[in-house]
């Protein structure tokens, strides 16, 4: 198959699947998202001849627009444009698990700091602020006190860009130090760690110790759930264990996997070339059912 | 074949070495700032400073 892979950043992650993908000798093409002009509707050469486009942007904003092209070009991505706008924004990510009956942390969202001064006084401290658009733990903010609440809330209105005056708040699930990553393909999980750390942010980007984990049915079932929730795809869907139940609290769809690869034994790279390679040929039957 | 190549770091002028199979927009730790660079080419491998982090980078 024909493989083209976005990118703007070669890490680990992208390296670790380019290798896998040449060495069952697919052809892969770089597109390198920063050198691309996006014409309505005809796609950049860059394009010519691919199978299936991987999307690898590091800029969920870039992410966003650039599925969108294609899928109006009718070039398959994954993820897709609907899996990136729904994962991309956590609100959007929070009601899409709601909306599914996915257990998730009770959250809420206000678009002035007296507003999001009631949910907080309402919620209780600790809670937890987050921005909408971010990742890797940046700019998460654990509230213990209205003093902090206050400041907090003033120095996002003032300071933030708009994305920053919608706040995002959500209660503070005590979790027992760890939370749990799943790599998932459409629900199916490849892999899953846990990510422990003294800190209460446990993201492998924050240091925190990966683990491998042995998911239970129930993990299993919510992970297919939360996918289903957002599209399906590549995913991360992450949960948090609350004693006799899990919550997920968020589903990521440019999801890193190189911690993850090292903490399992299982070949994470292999085993997402044999899901994109599952769906090639899925595009190629559908192709040939409506030819 | 040799397991490494070497290129000039952008910043310092140093010659440093790099893993042979280095790609075009893989990101290296400078071993004499630490600063991140990218690899731009790769015949010659040419590295530039990499983009400072933005906000809605990420997973």
């Amino acid at each position: 198959m024909h493989i083209g892979l976005l990118y703007s950043r070669i890490r680990r992650d992208e390296k670790l699947l380019l290798n896998e993908l040449r060495e069952r000798g697919h052809e892969v093409t770089k597109i390198d998202v920063r050198k691309e002009q996006f014409d309505l509707t005809e796609p950049p050469a860059a394009f010519d001849g691919v199978d299936i486009v991987v999307d690898r942007c590091l800029a969920t904003s870039r992410s966003l627009y650039i599925t969108r092209f294609l899928q109006s070009y009718g070039i398959p991505v994954v993820n897709s444009h609907e899996t990136a706008d729904i994962c991309a924004d956590k609100a959007k990510n929070s009601l899409a698990l709601a909306d599914a009956g996915v257990p998730t942390p009770n959250t809420k969202v206000a678009f002035t700091v007296e507003s999001a001064m009631e949910i907080v006084e309402e919620f209780g401290y600790p809670c937890v602020l987050k921005p909408v658009v971010g990742s890797w733990g940046r700019l998460m903010a654990k509230i213990d006190s209205e003093a902090a609440a206050e400041a907090i809330l003033e120095h996002k209105a003032t300071l933030g860009n708009y994305e920053h005056k919608v706040f995002y708040i959500q209660e503070f699930v005590e979790k027992p130090g760890r939370d749990i990553r799943v790599l998932a393909v459409d629900g199916e999980p490849i892999a899953a760690m846990t990510r422990t750390s003294d800190h209460w942010l446990t993201n492998a980007a924050k240091g925190a110790d990966a683990e491998a984990f042995e998911l239970d049915d129930r993990a299993k079932e919510l992970v297919k759930q939360a996918s289903d929730a957002v599209g399906g795809g590549l995913l991360g869907v992450d949960l948090m264990e609350t004693g006799d139940d899990y919550t997920v609290h968020e589903v990521n769809h440019t999801v890193e996997f190189k911690a993850l690869n090292d903490a399992v034994d299982v070949d994470v790279p292999a085993k997402v070339v044999d899901w994109l390679e599952t769906k090639v040929d899925g595009e190629k039957t559908l192709a040939e059912v409506s030819a | 074949m040799s397991d490494t190549i070497t290129a000039e770091d952008p910043l310092s002028g140093e010659e440093i070495e790099l893993p042979a199979d280095v790609e075009v927009g893989e990101i290296i730790d400078s071993p004499a700032t630490g600063a991140e660079l990218e690899v731009v080419s790769l015949d010659p491998v040419v590295l530039e400073e990499a983009p400072e982090l933005e906000e809605d980078w990420g997973e």
